[in-house]
C-alpha cells in the first residue's frame, strides 16, 4: 500500500515536471535573451559568462538562446513521433485484430516486412526519400515505430474480442467502430500508454541522432547544434557541452517518466520498450 | 537439397532452416519493393539529379532521352523487377553523384562497419553480462545501486554524445588515441566504446532481470540444498538458463548497430556504411541508399535467423516452438 502510493507519487512528480517542460518549451523561444539566429562575428567564440550565459558559437550566436528556441523542436518532435506512431499503429492494430481473417493476415505480413528492416535503417531510407528536414525526420521515425503499437494492440484485441461484453455489444447491434472505440480500445489502452512513455526517450534520442547526421536539420535543434559545433570542440567545448547536456537531461526525465509510468500501470514489467 | 524432398531430410534443424528460408522469400520481396518504391515516390527526378551531378543544366530533350535510356519511362513494376534482377546479380547501379559503382562503394565500406559492429557487440556482452550478474547477486546492496545508476545514465546518453565525450577527453586532452580513425585496431577503441557504453547501459538491466528471475526458481534452491557451491550454481545453472536473454541481446545489439553506427562513423571519420549512406542521403544518391537499405536488411534477417537457430542449441526446450521434435 505504502509502496504503491510512493510509486504513484513519483509518477505524478515526473509527469508534472514533464508537463511544465512541454509548456515551457512552447514559448521558451521568446524568453531567449538574444536572437537565436543573430550572427555577430565580433562576439564569436565567447566563453560562458557575462552577457552570454552559455557563451557563443563560431558565428557569435548565443548558445543559451539557441537551446531555448531549440527546445520546442527537440521536445515536440519526440512527442509528435510517439503520438503519430501510436495513432497509426493503434488504428491498424485495432482493425487487424478485430477484422481477423484475410485482412489480419495481409496487415501482419506488411508489419513483418517493416520489422525486417533493422533499427534506424528504414528511417534513413524514408529520410532519404523525403530529403532532410525536421518534419521529414519525424515522419521517418514514425514510419518505423508504428509496428510495435500495431502488434501490441492487436494481441489485446484478439483476447478482448472473445470476452462476453464484446459479444453482447455485437448482439446488441452496435457498429464495429463503436465497439472498437467504446469496448475494445479502453481495455487495451494501458499497455499502449506504457509503451508510449517508454518510447519518448528513444524517440528523443532518435530525432536528435537524425539531426546530428544532418538528416533532420532545423535551424536550432539540439542534435544539429552538436553536429555543427563538434569541429570546434577543442577550442570552445561549451558549444558542444550545453546542447549535449540538454539532450541528456531531457532524455533522463523521459526515462524516469517512462519507468515510473510502467511501475504504476504495469507492475509486472511486461511491456517492452521500443528501440529504433 | 530442395524443399521437395524434405521428407528425407532427417536433421530437424536443417528442416527448420529450410522452412524459414522459404518463408523469408516474401519478406525479402516486400523489403526490396518497399525500398525501391520509396525512392520511386521521391519528389526528385533522378535524371535531373544525374545531370546536375555532372554539372549540366537539365535540357528537356536530353532528360527525355536519358529517361528512356535508363528505362525510367517504363511501368513501375517493370522497373522494379529489372532493378531487382540486376541487384541479385550484383549489379547495384552507379552512384548519381560520382558515377562510381555502388557495389564497389559498398565493398569498401562494409568491412569497416562489420569490424566496428563486431568489436562493439563483443565489448557490450563482456561488460553487460558480468555487471548484470553482479547486480542481480548483490541485489539491494550498494554496488547494485551504483551499477544500476550508471546503467541508467548510460541508457540516457546517445552514442554521438558518448563519442564526443570520449573524443574530447581521451583523444584531444590526453592524446591516448587518434582523433581520426585510421583503420588500425587502436583507432577502433574509442568508436567501439562509444557504441558499447549506451548499449551496455540498456542491457545490464535486462541481464539483471533475467538472472533474478532464474535465481527465484526452485532448481536453484535444490542445487543450493544439495550443497553445491554458489559459484557453480551461478555460473553453471543460472548462466546456462539466462543464455537465451544473452543471445537475444546480442542479436538486438547487432540490429541496432546496422545503420546505428552512422553518427559514430561520422565523428571518427570512419569510412563505413553509415558514413556512406549519410552523405548519400544529403546528396540524394538513390542507388546508394537503396543498396544500403537492402543489404542492411538482408544482414539483419540472416542475423535473426542465426539467432533463432542458436536458440535450439542454447536451450533445446525451445525447439518445441520450432516445430522440431
Amino acid at each position: 500500500m505504502n509502496q504503491t502510493t510512493r510509486v504513484k507519487r513519483r509518477m505524478f512528480l515526473y509527469l508534472a515536471i514533464f508537463i511544465v517542460l512541454c509548456l515551457f518549451s512552447l514559448f521558451s523561444g521568446s524568453l531567449a535573451p538574444h536572437d537565436a539566429e543573430l550572427v555577430d562575428l565580433l562576439a564569436a567564440k565567447q566563453p560562458p559568462g557575462g552577457a552570454y550565459l552559455m557563451g557563443t558559437d563560431w558565428l557569435g550566436r548565443c548558445i543559451w538562446s539557441r537551446i531555448l528556441s531549440g527546445a520546442y523542436s527537440s521536445i515536440f518532435a519526440s512527442l509528435i513521433i510517439v503520438g503519430l506512431s501510436m495513432l497509426i499503429g493503434c488504428t491498424i492494430g485495432l482493425v487487424s485484430g478485430y477484422a481477423g481473417g484475410i485482412v489480419d493476415e495481409v496487415i501482419m505480413r506488411i508489419v513483418d516486412i517493416f520489422l525486417a528492416f533493422p533499427g534506424i535503417v528504414l528511417s534513413i531510407a524514408v529520410a532519404g526519400m523525403l530529403g532532410p528536414g525536421l518534419k521529414n525526420g519525424i515522419l521517418a521515425l514514425a514510419a518505423t515505430s508504428w509496428t510495435q503499437y500495431a502488434r501490441l494492440i492487436r494481441s489485446y484485441v484478439l483476447s478482448i474480442r472473445q470476452e462476453n461484453f464484446v459479444k453482447a455489444a455485437i448482439l446488441n447491434g452496435q457498429s464495429s467502430i463503436s465497439i472498437l472505440l467504446r469496448h475494445v480500445l479502453p481495455n487495451a489502452i494501458r499497455p499502449v500508454v506504457v509503451t508510449g512513455t517508454l518510447h519518448l526517450s528513444s524517440a528523443m534520442l532518435s530525432i536528435s541522432g537524425l539531426s546530428f547526421l544532418g538528416l533532420s536539420s532545423s535551424t536550432a535543434e539540439w542534435g544539429s547544434m552538436l553536429s555543427e559545433g563538434r569541429s570546434l570542440m577543442q577550442q570552445c567545448p561549451w558549444v558542444v557541452l550545453y546542447p549535449a547536456l540538454a539532450i541528456f537531461l531531457v532524455t533522463i526525465l523521459f526515462n524516469l517518466l517512462g519507468d515510473s509510468v510502467r511501475d504504476v500501470l504495469d507492475p509486472k514489467g511486461k511491456t517492452k520498450s521500443i528501440n529504433n | 537439397m530442395s524443399a521437395s524432398n524434405s521428407g528425407r531430410i532427417r536433421h530437424p534443424v536443417v528442416r527448420y532452416v529450410l522452412r524459414r528460408l522459404l518463408s523469408l522469400l516474401p519478406v525479402l520481396l516486400g523489403v526490396t519493393l518497399l525500398t525501391y518504391g520509396l525512392m520511386y515516390l521521391s519528389p526528385q527526378d533522378p535524371v535531373e539529379m544525374m545531370l546536375q551531378g555532372q554539372g549540366t543544366a537539365p535540357d528537356p530533350d536530353v532528360v527525355a532521352a536519358m529517361r528512356s535510356q535508363l528505362g525510367l519511362d517504363r511501368p513501375f513494376l517493370v522497373q522494379y523487377f529489372n532493378w531487382l534482377w540486376n541487384f541479385v546479380r550484383g549489379n547495384m547501379g552507379t552512384s548519381y553523384i560520382d558515377g562510381a559503382s555502388v557495389a564497389g562503394k559498398l565493398l569498401t565500406a562494409l568491412p569497416n562497419t562489420l569490424k566496428l559492429t563486431a568489436t562493439s557487440v563483443v565489448v557490450t556482452v563482456l561488460l553487460s553480462v558480468p555487471l548484470g550478474i553482479l547486480t542481480a547477486v548483490k541485489q539491494g546492496k550498494l554496488i547494485d545501486f551504483i551499477i544500476r545508476f550508471l546503467s541508467f545514465v548510460g541508457n540516457s546518453l546517445p552514442n554521438f554524445i558518448v563519442s564526443l565525450l570520449l573524443l574530447y577527453f581521451f583523444a584531444l586532452k590526453l592524446g591516448w588515441f587518434p582523433i581520426l580513425s585510421t583503420g588500425s585496431w587502436v583507432s577502433l577503441v574509442l568508436p567501439t566504446l562509444a557504441l558499447a557504453i549506451p548499449m551496455t547501459g540498456k542491457y545490464i538491466r535486462q541481464v539483471r532481470a533475467a538472472v533474478l528471475e532464474q535465481l527465484g526458481k526452485v532448481y536453484v534452491d535444490g542445487a543450493v540444498s544439495r550443497g553445491l557451491k554458489s559459484r557453480v550454481v551461478l555460473f553453471y545453472y543460472v548462466l546456462h538458463n539466462a543464455m537465451i536473454t544473452i543471445v537475444t541481446l546480442m542479436s538486438m545489439s547487432i540490429g541496432s548497430l546496422l545503420g546505428g553506427t552512422a553518427a559514430v562513423e561520422m565523428i571518427f571519420s570512419l569510412p563505413g556504411m553509415g558514413y556512406m549512406v549519410t552523405s548519400a542521403v544529403t546528396s540524394r544518391d538513390y542507388p546508394t541508399i537503396q543498396a544500403f537499405v537492402v543489404w542492411m536488411s538482408v544482414i539483419y534477417i540472416v542475423v535473426n535467423l542465426l539467432t533463432d537457430i542458436s536458440y535450439y542449441y542454447v536451450d533445446p526446450r525451445l525447439s518445441v516452438g520450432m516445430g522440431v521434435e
